[in-house]
């Protein structure tokens, strides 16, 4: 078993290599801003210390308010995981930037998400609906969706 | 021979006039009348049975049906373990699974079809030569069981094709497949050659 990491200090690890980056970090977990998703993403990967190379699940969770889109990291190097969570806002166009340039892992779990909440990966190389087919009306996970 | 019933008025007359017949028929019945088959030779007569063409046809259907596997959840299991030395469907002429729709003859729909399913299994129906019949397998298969309500999910596999047996159940018992494939073995005997799916009519 992996052994989740200080989520504190983590985020003060990476408020300080990236600036305003972090939303907030409780016990479990540990929040950032979409807009720094690429950044804190490729800190996360490459700097001594957390190295989280491996990412096991991608999913996401609506609020109604906005969306919640959490990663869940695992160091193989350090025997160490981390949840990671980024918000996406709005019911009709949310986005948060794509992480398939830093985890291969998440190009179908990303293509997942959007078929079945909706949410947008920018930067993603082939956005398309996963397991419904093309023409279906709507995203069904949505918590509106009957 | 004409058989004369004689007025009698008491036992003993009757009992004479019986016996008139009966030594009658000891005189007169001395040769054999023949057999209606005897024209044929010794041979045919002791090797050939007679019946119609449909029962004959409907017969041999019955008894070798190869079944299609579509098993699409876990309704399957149960099949696999129909098919199995415990339950053994050889004993219905089954025991040649075919994964080619082209050689089969039933088709076992096992499990949830989702609609993204549905073009396939419609697909690999339309390929079947006739006659061709459809066992459908659970809750899901019949009727879309639990996920009736889903986005996904076909309500019902008769929506897509038509279905000759429904086994209920969730999964169902080997046993209770065997009793539909005897469900299905009733059906085709009642079938014809011009008809032989009598649930296309």
């Amino acid at each position: 078993m992996t052994v989740a990491v200080n989520t504190e200090e983590t985020g003060k690890k990476i408020e300080e290599a990236i600036p305003g980056s972090v939303v907030s970090s409780d016990k479990g977990s540990l929040t950032v801003d979409s807009k720094a998703l690429a950044q804190v993403s490729e800190f996360l990967k490459n700097s001594p210390g957390l190295e989280f190379d491996y990412l096991t699940v991608l999913t996401a969770v609506d609020y109604l308010n906005y969306f919640e889109v959490i990663y869940r990291l695992v160091s193989l190097r350090n025997n160490q995981s981390l949840i990671l969570k980024t918000c996406a806002y709005g019911r009709e166009n949310p986005t948060v930037p794509s992480v398939t340039g830093t985890w291969r892992a998440a190009y179908y779990q990303e293509r997942e998400v959007f078929d079945l909440l909706g949410i947008k990966f920018e930067g993603h190389p082939d956005l398309r609906r996963l397991l419904l087919w093309e023409g279906f009306n709507g995203h069904p996970l949505r918590r509106d969706y009957l | 021979m004409e058989i004369i019933r004689p007025d009698v008025s008491t036992p003993q007359e009757a009992d004479l006039a019986d016996g008139k017949l009966i030594n009658s028929f000891v005189e007169t019945c001395t040769s054999q009348y023949p057999d209606p088959d005897k024209w044929l030779d010794e041979e045919i007569r002791r090797n050939v049975l007679l019946t119609t063409v449909d029962a004959a046809v409907a017969w041999a259907r019955q008894r070798s049906i190869f079944p299609l596997i579509f098993g699409t959840a876990c309704c399957a299991f149960e099949m696999i373990a129909a098919s199995g030395p415990r339950f053994d469907l050889s004993r219905f002429g089954m025991d040649i699974i075919r994964f080619s729709p082209r050689q089969a003859d039933v088709m076992l729909i096992t499990g949830t079809i989702t609609w993204k399913m549905a073009t396939a299994a419609r697909m690999i129906y339309d390929q079947m030569p006739e006659p061709k019949w459809v066992i459908a397998v659970g809750a899901c298969a019949i009727s879309g069981g639990t996920f009736r309500e889903s986005y996904s999910v076909v309500p019902g596999v008769n929506h897509i094709m038509p279905v000759d047996v429904y086994v209920p159940g969730c999964p169902p018992r080997p046993e209770a497949m065997i009793h539909g494939i005897n469900r299905l073995h009733a059906k085709i005997v009642k079938g014809t050659i011009d008809n032989p799916n009598l649930a296309l009519k």
